[in-house]
């Protein structure tokens, strides 16, 4: 059973639908204490990195997010904003951000127009269980004005342009995240979302 | 590369998809979700909703069908019409939409704009524009005015001049809908489309007339738009021709426009 965070500035219905859609179980998070009955945990994120960090802040959701996923390496899935935050530092209002990752969260050049909003294409660098059976290439939606620049290359596990060449999609250990929506990318986002379900499973895949 | 997007726009009322010309003489076509599930089976990139009654009835939009089409689509939906504060706001966002589009209730409180922008983030706010072509007046620079209330009531506000300011207040991305091309398939209006586009630096969705793909290829050629309201190239039961995405989008990438390639 995986949980979906539900906090103020989330989509959390929108990824249960998506969830609901693939037939893989899955319920609501909004209090800490649930969290443990879950095999697996995706963090939604949209808005801002500040309102993201607060509100889990707020709920209480951020020590025990680190027991399970830091400790106990429950399979995580964080997607935008929810990937954001994994990191050290955001320039988002000059943001400490969880720290989990190293690196920081940049803004787009002022040239571009920001946000960046729609379909671009993801270059996949390496095979791994949460990209199996999708093309080296392939469409997914984004929706974002910051991008996250971890320290280290091998937690990369996809690449995006838009202006420059960012990190899109990162899997480190137990810890998944994407910059785009899985939730919000037609059929190639509901594959991914299925792949971390079978990670959550412990499918080989 | 960042591809151009298709946007299927659809008025509700009663739950039903109805089709109108200017604003007039309104034609039920189907339910909300079950055109909704059509259309995202055929990759459109991404639907619009505007519940049309609910502003004039001054009640909240139709949340029940805002989760039935959710359910259905996997790609970005809009939810737009009858948006009064960030109460409904918070309501739509968690009933499955991804962003609100806003419209006369933003010309008459502007600061709804940035009180949204800064609860949900930009990315959630899609400032909608009616505009009409008037003559360039000292007051009216632009040639094109800010049209409200199903685009009944002038406003005197220059539609560039609230273009900006809107950007400037926080909005995500602006549709541009030319009240004068609604419905006419006649094409977009590129002028006003392409004023704006080239004078913010948030997206800005070319909306009202398209009634052929050529009409799309001339909007993303000599525009900056970044995408591409389309309703009655899908499902006009006016034109004598409607188009599946697939065949909108094959015509374009044949024409060198970067959109989203079909999946088989």
């Amino acid at each position: 059973m995986i949980g979906v965070i539900d906090y103020k500035a989330g989509n959390a219905p929108s990824v249960v639908n998506a969830l609901r859609r693939l037939n893989i179980a899955c319920q609501l998070v909004s209090t800490p204490e649930q969290l443990r009955n879950f095999s697996g945990v995706i963090l939604p994120g949209v808005g801002s990195a500040p309102a993201t960090v607060e509100s889990l802040a707020e709920l209480g959701f951020i020590p025990e997010l680190e027991t399970l996923v830091l400790e106990k390496k429950l399979p995580f899935l964080g997607i935008c904003v929810g990937m954001q935050i994994l990191f050290e530092h955001s320039e988002e209002r000059d943001t400490t951000c969880l720290g989990w990752l190293k690196g920081t969260v940049r803004r787009f050049p002022k040239e571009l127009r920001v946000p960046q909003i729609g379909w671009n294409k993801v270059n996949f660098r390496a095979n791994h269980c949460f990209n199996h059976g999708i093309n080296k290439s392939e469409y997914f939606y984004f929706v974002n004005s910051y991008y996250a620049a971890p320290e280290s290359e091998e937690i990369i596990l996809g690449t995006t342009e838009y202006g420059l060449e960012f990190c899109a999609v990162i899997a480190s250990e137990n810890i998944h995240a994407t910059q785009f929506h899985v939730e919000k990318s037609g059929i190639v986002g509901l594959k991914m979302l299925q792949n971390f379900a079978a990670i959550v499973g412990d499918k080989s895949c | 590369m960042l591809t151009k997007r298709l946007i299927a726009c659809f008025d509700v009322k009663n739950g039903m998809v109805t089709k109108a010309r200017q604003f007039q003489d309104n034609i039920d076509i189907e339910r909300a979700e079950a055109i909704a599930s059509k259309i995202y089976e055929e990759q459109i990139d991404e639907i619009i909703f505007y519940d049309i009654m609910a502003s004039a009835e001054k009640r909240e939009i139709d949340l029940e069908m805002v989760r039935a089409v959710a359910r259905q689509v996997f790609v970005p939906f809009t939810v737009g019409g009858g948006i009064r504060n960030l109460d409904d706001m918070y309501r739509v966002l968690k009933s499955g939409a991804e962003k609100i589009s806003i419209d006369s209730m933003a010309v008459r409180n502007p600061k709804l704009i940035e009180e949204a922008a800064l609860a949900f983030g930009s990315q959630c706010v899609v400032l909608s524009m009616q505009v009409k072509k008037v003559e360039k007046t000292a007051k009216m620079p632009s040639g094109y005015e800010i049209m409200i209330d199903g685009a009944r009531v002038a406003t005197g506000i220059d539609a560039l001049e609230w273009a900006k300011r809107g950007e400037g207040l926080g909005a995500g991305e602006l549709c541009v809908n030319s009240i004068d091309r609604d419905g006419t398939h006649t094409g977009y209006d590129l002028e006003i489309t392409g004023l704006i586009s080239e004078n913010v630096r948030i997206p800005v969705i070319a909306s009202g007339g398209a009634g052929k793909p050529e009409h799309l290829l001339e909007v993303f050629t000599q525009t900056q738009a970044s995408a591409g309201i389309i309703s009655s190239l899908l499902y006009s039961p006016r034109l004598e021709r409607n188009y599946a995405v697939k065949e909108l989008k094959t015509y374009l990438a044949s024409h060198g426009i970067p959109v989203r390639p079909w999946i088989e």
